[in-house]
């Protein structure tokens, strides 16, 4: 059931080159253009290579914990009033979220190709985490670029990934967030670029990264698409994730990508609302620009320099987004729209409250919209959202909001 | 024919290289720059590169990311950049400006519209670091058409067939990138160096250019005896923050270094070679 080829019937983006429409596509500095062909080839290789499928699905059953449950939450959909609402349980899997699906897969590419060296960039620590842990298991060298003020937010990830052998690099350049991680480790990956396998954790960057991270993300929809029909008997009327880069939504939704009557949700992050320019909503509120190797929606300024974004979840702190995501809004074939931080603390609480799942910040704005969404829709309607992480990690945030120092 | 065709076409004849220092637009403030790039001149630059700053500079150390970041703290934009190029036009009429940013400021402004006020502005050339020939027809035609020299990277890992591609699509001339790293690195290999710029040359008739890692009168000089151009970012800019409160300061700085490197390549006995 998990073998990484999908049969996608008439959608086959991104094209030879990398772009979906105007989108994707690969702009970097020429000394990483032949490494990413090198992936390229690599990649097309091993995704038709039944010993690495078979190594793969066998790491997502054993290491990871798939296939993932898909929840009913009984109390929510009451809660809600409306459509019922099952969640997709990512925050159930080893490391507490969906990121370490691709970077279990990119591991492996990166041992195919004989890297004894990773390297990555992290916002939350998730992605972060799940690229230490896979490190670990491998014997590679790990190195982690982190934004000094996401260091100071999420100090637990950071003790983790220390814990298991990663090196943490500080990043204090820029806004020294989630972007200027990435900046630091483009910067890495072109000193060191014989022996180092640069492992994104989301749908962006130069190709083939969006289409890699999808198609080792996109066992979450197979996955779900799989079980609905076997409690439904029919598909979902809609799939709802949360966007930052796009990883998890992009996983969701590519499965679902040729059934026109699953619609697609994806949820940026408002931050303290769009009219307050605190936000991180590119594709609701960004213009089309260039960054980090690829096309697409951007938070920017009218001289075309990246805005500082916000967000209460590290994970959505991003100025950029997946170049599909950019596709799939232009199309129509998905609908993006944005809760603020507030809302997100609603879904938060809802969750924890009416099912006794602590979600990531992050996976909360997707609740919240599925909540509102559910609503407005019959008792007989399906909604799948996705909860992409677990909220341990977030406990702190949420108790110094609440004015409770742990 | 661009300023720098004409250049390189002199240089050739006499069996030179050119001499190419860099600095960010704007750094230390704006008003400082056109001095700055007219003191690089005097002092012996056959060219300027200038930086257009950018908030995201992935392909450069921390020297000159920290030069953008003065600069855009003074709010620095394209037009800004190319108002300083048409002030120092006013003192040099043909010595070329070539300028060194990232694509998106220039996706913002327009391709049509960079173009057209950069050549207004007397811009001569542009590298653009990340959009290598693949994704840069359209801003390529733009240029041509306006008359700016598209300049495109070679690094030392790119194949013979993207060599070829990439000399095919750049005008002025083709900048080698002589080392794996960022701007500011320190390890470059001379002869490795050497023999690359060779194979180079052996697809191309356009002059090449070599920088990143070249840090002062020794490797520059070294570097001058097979690249047609020397071009030194991180060493100059680092004497500008040193002295980025003092900017006569600053001048003075310059004038030493820039003449040291100067002297080294005028010290190297000119190379025989056809003339393009």
């Amino acid at each position: 059931m998990m073998t990484a080829t999908h049969t996608a019937t008439s959608y086959s983006l991104p094209d030879q080159r990398g772009h979906y429409g105007p989108y994707g596509g690969v702009f970097v500095a020429e000394t990483l253009m032949r490494p990413l062909a090198e992936l390229r080839t690599a990649y097309e290789h091993y995704l038709q290579d039944s010993a690495f499928l078979a190594e793969l699905d066998a790491d997502l059953q054993h290491y990871v914990g798939r296939p993932s449950p898909l929840y009913l939450a009984e109390r929510l959909s009451r809660h809600a009033g409306g459509a019922k609402i099952y969640l997709k349980r990512e925050d159930l899997v080893h490391t507490g979220a969906h990121k370490i699906n691709n970077t279990v897969g990119q591991a492996l590419l990166a041992r195919r190709l004989g890297k004894r060296r990773i390297i990555a960039e992290t916002g939350a620590g998730q992605h972060g985490v799940a690229t230490a842990t896979v490190a670990a298991r491998l014997g590679l060298e790990c190195v982690v670029y982190m934004g000094s003020e996401d260091i100071k937010r999420q100090t637990i990830n950071v003790y983790r990934m220390r814990l298991l052998g990663a090196e943490v690099v500080p990043v204090e350049s820029g806004s020294k967030t989630l972007k200027d991680a990435l900046n630091e480790a483009l910067r890495d990956w072109v000193t060191h670029v014989d022996d180092t396998f640069y492992v994104i954790g989301t749908v962006a960057g130069p190709h083939p990264y969006p289409a890699m991270v999808r198609d080792f993300q996109a066992v979450i929809g197979r996955e779900v698409r799989e079980q609905i029909l076997a409690v439904e008997h029919r598909l979902p009327d809609a799939v709802v994730a949360c966007v930052g880069g796009g990883s998890n939504a992009m996983g969701l939704f590519y499965p679902f990508i040729n059934d026109p009557h699953v619609a697609m949700f994806g949820v940026e992050a408002a931050g303290e609302g769009i009219d307050t320019g605190r936000h991180a909503a590119p594709l609701c509120h960004g213009r089309v620009g260039v960054l980090h190797g690829q096309r697409s929606y951007l938070m920017e300024d009218e001289h075309g320099q990246i805005s500082e974004t916000h967000s209460i979840s590290a994970g959505l702190d991003y100025p950029g987004v997946g170049p599909e995501h950019a596709w799939l809004k232009d199309t129509g074939r998905a609908a993006y729209t944005a809760v603020t931080d507030k809302q997100a603390l609603e879904g938060f609480y809802a969750l924890t409250r009416q099912e006794g799942i602590l979600p990531a910040l992050e996976s909360s704005h997707a609740v919240i919209y599925a909540v509102e969404l559910a609503r407005d829709m019959g008792p007989d309607r399906v909604v799948v959202v996705n909860l992409s992480g677990r909220g341990d990690k977030d406990v702190h945030t949420v108790a110094a909001l609440e004015g409770i120092e742990i | 024919m661009s300023n720098l065709h004409d250049m390189f076409q002199r240089l050739g004849a006499a069996g030179r290289s050119a001499l190419i220092p860099y600095l960010a637009g704007g750094d230390p403030h704006p008003e400082a720059t056109v001095d700055l790039m007219r003191t690089l001149v005097d002092a012996g630059a056959d060219a300027v590169e200038l930086g257009i700053p950018f908030s995201d500079p992935m392909a450069d150390g921390p020297v000159i990311q920290r030069a953008s970041e003065r600069a855009l703290a003074h709010g620095i934009t394209i037009n800004n950049v190319l108002a300083m190029v048409k002030r120092f036009r006013h003192h040099y009429a043909d010595v070329p400006v070539v300028l060194m940013g990232y694509l998106n400021p220039i996706e913002v402004t327009g391709y049509r519209q960079f173009a057209t006020r950069a050549a207004d502005a007397g811009v001569d050339g542009l590298i653009t670091v990340d959009m290598p020939p693949e994704e840069g027809d359209e801003l390529r035609e733009q240029l041509v058409q306006a008359g700016i020299d598209p300049i495109f990277l070679l690094a030392p890992n790119t194949q013979d067939v993207r060599i070829q591609r990439i000399c095919q699509a750049a005008r002025g001339f083709v900048y080698y990138v002589s080392l794996r790293g960022v701007t500011g690195a320190t390890h470059l290999d001379v002869a490795e160096v050497q023999s690359r710029i060779a194979a180079i040359k052996a697809q191309t008739d356009l002059p090449v250019g070599v920088g990143f890692g070249i840090d002062g009168p020794e490797v520059a000089a070294q570097v001058s005896r097979f690249a047609d151009a020397v071009i030194v970012g991180t060493a100059v800019v680092r004497r500008i923050e040193e002295h980025s409160r003092d900017v006569p300061q600053a001048r003075h700085s310059l004038t030493r270094f820039v003449a040291s490197l100067r002297a080294a390549l005028d010290g190297v006995a000119p190379r025989l070679k056809a003339t393009p």
